[in-house]
């Protein structure tokens, strides 16, 4: 039988505002000693109240309108009940009833084709702490908490169930990683865990309108383990279907060495999280001026700027793609650009720029796991290099050393040239005398040749390249040797 | 001179001003009144006697340097729901019985920034659930003017410490009747602001939506004066409200001239005493005669529903509160248990008294998946209902004039095993809370010897006319200058 796939993400991205979202601690903890960020508010002291982080709520609402939201003019905080120990006061202060908006949608593309994908609803909540699971030398188990994350503010973003494959929530995650990044309101990382996703995974015979037992997939911790994980999971639930048994509504962790989901807990063990609007936060007004003030400041997104690329740089729509995913990259190809040549020059321009971002500084990138804003490499050394190549110092052979050189250590295109003398040798009278050895040392190239053999002038030109270590300017050289060829005839 | 530990805030402030008393003379007399009637009445969790002592001091200090404001060096109890900075809070729990806050409550922050002169922390009802005082975990207080019988609560502590002339003044907390309630059954001034005027950081939350702090008084004039120094904005408690904050003791004018008074039936409950009925129609009487125009029949249909609306909203929102008790960051903690669940439970098996379990259950019922819609917002629908009512009634209405309690103070024991019959006692006071409103009760005088309160009811920051009312029955009738034989 044919099977559909349904697939809803709910992605928690922590907020980059500087304080927590009910007190004064910074919420900058990753690399904060443990319980250093805390104050009786995030610890859940008695008496202490919240008070609402202004700012933690305008990242929220951008979030929201970026992702198409409908803001409404009220929204307010609800009381989650559960007990667990990272909870600091029992409860987490979250939104249920009132979002702070719903309605919203993203586009994906996958293979080419365009899908919109559903956005339910964005609403603000505050992190847990972090709790760690020991055992002493004795064999007792035991755990500690560190409260730095206590009541960092949280974004939850949930999708209705409308991606039909582990491709299209992959791309759906990338895609709202991508915008969140836009924004700045997301550092994004998801080893750190400042953007987790969680899965409601699906299938149901297709054609079938029918909803099949759910099962949430958690503890994915990368775009590669959100799509391995969702692939096992369909690909899991369609063989239990098949062989008649009976799909059970759970929750599944990913085990990475595995490279399977296991049972967790079954669901009808669910928490009853008792919501009811939380008494110490009256509604919040958002008003129509504050959220178009909002609006008015929404930066040009990856959708738009890869359709501007596309049209103002004459981009391929793959290249143009490539380059937005990150606003990181898509600024420094700009800068790159800036200024732009006139004419046709500026087409030439952009695509030789798209090329090296995409090919050496993206693999320098990958290999070495630098990122952008950490590059040594600026835009201005790598402008100079390109008119280096185009006035004829390097060959784009040299050029890759140079861009890696530059990339390692920093320095200027013309600096890396010097130090390591790999300027190209453009000059006849330095060419003159390894000309004649080449010359000298294969008569017979020469000789054919001299019959017309196209190929042997090839060669010989290889050997001069092979002489000067690349150095010389091949086209330099080609003229040279036709010259001195057709002379001695 | 009456004895010192007898005088009232402005009283003892006219005399720190001349300097006819020092608050270290004022101070020691307070301790000293401490050390021979606690053993009777038991209002105290904790005497900080060495930080009285040192604040009496800068306060003679203040003073001689021209520095005093009228709570300068007047010594005063806090409830001990409110947070003082390295002073045990404990709200009579087993659970808190070792916790020491690292912050004032901002209502202590604000006293000490006038003068105050602690000394100490206020027995309550457990969690401040309760009306009598009984729920304590530590120890039973005692009504001043009759030992055998509750001082009422949860704020009892607090009233019976001024009545029994232990501190000058009090702080108290009411969330159903808790300022109210002990201070008629103790006849002394009470005072539930209206919900946003006076911060709640720092005061241990019972039922947030509904909790309030307010002052306990020998009188009016004090209760004016501690709220002008304790009411107003605070950025730390979103819900307090950001309004001018008036001098109340402005409104303390001897006549209600063109004042419109309501006397609702509905808190003419059955059951309740003849001697409190006729105490508090008496008192009513009293009111006429000094201008007011009274109508005697005003109904408030609602009210019949408030108390099963208060016994779900306030559970719901305690169960919540008090879930952050669970023995791993403060307080008390079980040992010996199994495992982290284990070690949860037994804390709080062994850290919460029958009350506060009772509430926490039935909050928890209240707000279950599938119960929700019958209970919780049912009652906040009846919530709605009952402050429109309240609403409407006050266009027509500058008050209302209800008694504070259905009964006299009970003997203690009496109800203790009766949860139903204790929660009646709250009936007459609970409504204020469930709209927000302000309340205040009054000396009415007395029944068999025992204290009767008036309650005075206004619309939303109306505390100037409630202080109004309350001031010019109190200077017309006098029960305020009576003290209890201990
Ligand atoms: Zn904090």
């Amino acid at each position: 039988m044919e099977y559909e796939t349904i697939i809803g993400l709910e992605v928690h991205a922590q907020l980059l505002t500087k304080s927590k979202m009910f007190c004064g601690c910074s919420a900058d903890y990753a690399s904060a000693p443990p319980n250093t960020h805390v104050c009786p508010i995030c610890l859940g002291m008695p008496g202490v109240l919240p008070t609402i982080n202004k700012k933690a709520i305008e990242y929220a609402v951008m979030t929201a309108l970026a992702l198409n939201c409908t803001i409404p003019e009220h929204t307010r905080f609800d009381r989650k009940n559960y007990p667990y120990p990272d909870l600091m006061k029992g409860y987490q202060i979250s939104q249920y009833n009132n979002p702070l908006s719903r309605n919203g949608w993203l586009t994906i593309e996958v293979n080419g084709k365009s899908r919109r994908i559903g956005i339910t609803r964005v609403h603000q909540e505050e992190d847990v702490a972090k709790l760690f699971h020991r055992t002493d030398p004795s064999g007792e188990s035991y755990s500690l908490v560190d409260v730095n994350r206590s009541g960092v503010p949280l974004m939850e973003i949930v999708s209705e169930p409308d991606m039909r494959s582990p491709e299209e929530a992959r791309e759906y995650l990338m895609k709202l990683h991508s915008i969140l990044q836009y924004l700045g309101v997301c550092t994004g990382n998801m080893e750190e865990g400042s953007f987790r996703c969680d899965a409601n995974v699906s299938i149901r015979p297709a054609g079938s309108t029918e909803f099949m037992p759910k099962v949430e997939v958690k503890n994915m911790n990368s775009f590669k383990a959100v799509y391995r994980a969702l692939a096992y999971e369909v690909e899991r639930q369609r063989k239990v279907a098949e062989e008649g048994g009976k799909l059970v509504q759970e929750t599944r962790g990913w085990v990475e060495e595995k490279g399977a989901t296991v049972s967790q807990r079954s669901k009808e063990y669910a928490h009853d999280y008792r919501y009811f609007p939380e008494p110490d936060l009256p509604p919040l007004e958002l008003s129509r001026k504050f959220v178009d003030e909002i609006r008015s400041r929404l930066p040009e997104l990856p959708d738009a700027r890869r359709d501007r690329f596309i049209s103002q740089y004459s981009l391929s729509r793959y290249d143009a793609n490539l380059l937005t995913v990150s606003r990181a990259m898509a600024d420094y190809f700009e800068t790159c650009l800036k200024p732009l040549p006139q004419g046709a020059e500026a087409e030439k321009r952009a695509k030789t720029v798209a090329n090296w971002l995409l090919g050496e500084f993206s693999r320098l990138l990958n290999a070495t796991n630098i990122e952008i804003k950490d590059a040594k490499i600026t835009p201005q050394h790598l402008v100079e290099m390109l008119e280096l190549i185009d006035n004829g110092t390097l060959s784009t052979t040299m050029a890759k050393t140079v861009f890696e050189e530059m990339f390692r250590g920093g320095k200027s295109a013309s600096q890396v040239v010097k130090e390591k003398g790999l300027a190209q040798i453009s000059t006849a009278n330095e060419l003159e005398s390894v000309l004649g050895q080449v010359i000298a040392a294969n008569s017979q190239a020469v000789a054919d040749f001299k019959q017309g053999k196209e190929q042997a002038l090839k060669f010989l030109v290889g050997q001069v390249m092979k002489a000067t270590r690349g150095q010389a300017n091949p086209q330099m050289v080609n003229e040279l040797l036709r010259r001195r060829l057709a002379h001695s005839q | 001179m009456a004895s010192e530990y007898d005088l009232t805030v402005h009283e003892a402030h006219d005399l720190l001003k001349s300097r006819k008393l020092s608050s270290l003379e004022l101070t020691k007399a307070v301790l000293e009144r401490i050390h021979r009637v606690e053993d009777k009445v038991h209002s105290f969790v904790t005497v900080t006697e060495d930080m009285a002592l040192t604040q009496a001091r800068q306060a003679d200090e203040n003073i001689k340097a021209g520095n005093l404001s009228p709570l300068t060096g007047i010594p005063a109890l806090i409830k001990d729901v409110m947070c003082t900075k390295g002073v045990k809070t404990t709200c009579s729990s087993k659970m808190l019985s070792n916790f020491i806050p690292p912050y004032d409550a901002t209502v202590v922050e604000r006293l000490k920034a006038a003068g105050m002169v602690m000394m100490g922390k206020g027995n309550m009802d457990e969690f401040a659930m309760g009306s009598s005082t009984e729920n304590s975990a530590f120890f039973v207080t005692h009504n001043p003017w009759d030992l055998d019988r509750v001082p009422g609560g949860s704020s009892g502590g607090s009233a019976a410490s001024v009545a029994a002339g232990e501190a000058i003044y009090a702080l108290g907390s009411d969330t159903g009747g808790s300022i109210r309630q002990p201070a008629g059954f103790c006849s002394v001034a009470g005072l539930k602001p209206t919900y946003g005027r006076v911060s709640r950081y720092g005061l241990v939350a019972f039922a947030s939506s509904l909790d309030q702090i307010g002052p306990l008084t020998k009188d009016v004039t004090d209760c004016a004066l501690v709220m002008n120094v304790i009411a107003g904005y605070d950025v730390c408690d979103s819900t307090s409200v950001d309004r001018q904050v008036p001098d109340y003791t402005k409104s303390l004018v001897p006549n209600l001239k063109g004042l419109r008074i309501g006397v609702p039936k509905e808190y003419f409950v059955q059951g309740m005493e003849s001697g409190v009925e006729q105490v508090v129609r008496r008192a009513i009487g009293k009111l006429e005669e000094l201008g007011a125009e009274v109508e005697w029949d005003v109904s408030l249909p609602h009210t019949r529903y408030a108390l099963a609306c208060y016994y779900i909203i306030a559970p719901s929102e305690a169960m919540a509160n008090l879930a952050r008790y669970d023995g791993v960051k403060y307080g008390f903690s079980a040992k010996e248990a199994e495992n982290m669940w284990d070690a949860m439970e037994k804390t709080r098996q062994y850290g919460f008294g029958p009350e506060v379990k009772r509430r926490i259950m039935l909050g928890t019922y209240a707000l279950s998946a599938g119960y929700y819609e019958a209970y919780y917002l049912k009652a906040q629908k009846v919530r709605t209902l009952i402050s429109r009512e309240f609403a409407e009634t006050f266009t027509r209405y500058d008050a209302l004039v209800t008694p504070t309690s259905p009964t006299v103070p009970f003997r203690i024991g009496e109800k203790a095993d009766k949860p139903l019959q204790m929660y009646l006692s709250d009936v007459c006071t609970l409504p204020a809370n469930i709209a927000g409103i302000p309340g205040i009760s009054v000396p009415a005088g007395f029944t068999d010897g025992l204290p009767v309160g008036m309650q005075i009811l206004g619309k939303p920051f109306s505390e100037e006319t409630l202080f109004r009312v309350a001031y010019a029955y109190e200077q017309a009738a006098g029960w305020q200058k009576r003290r209890p034989n201990l």
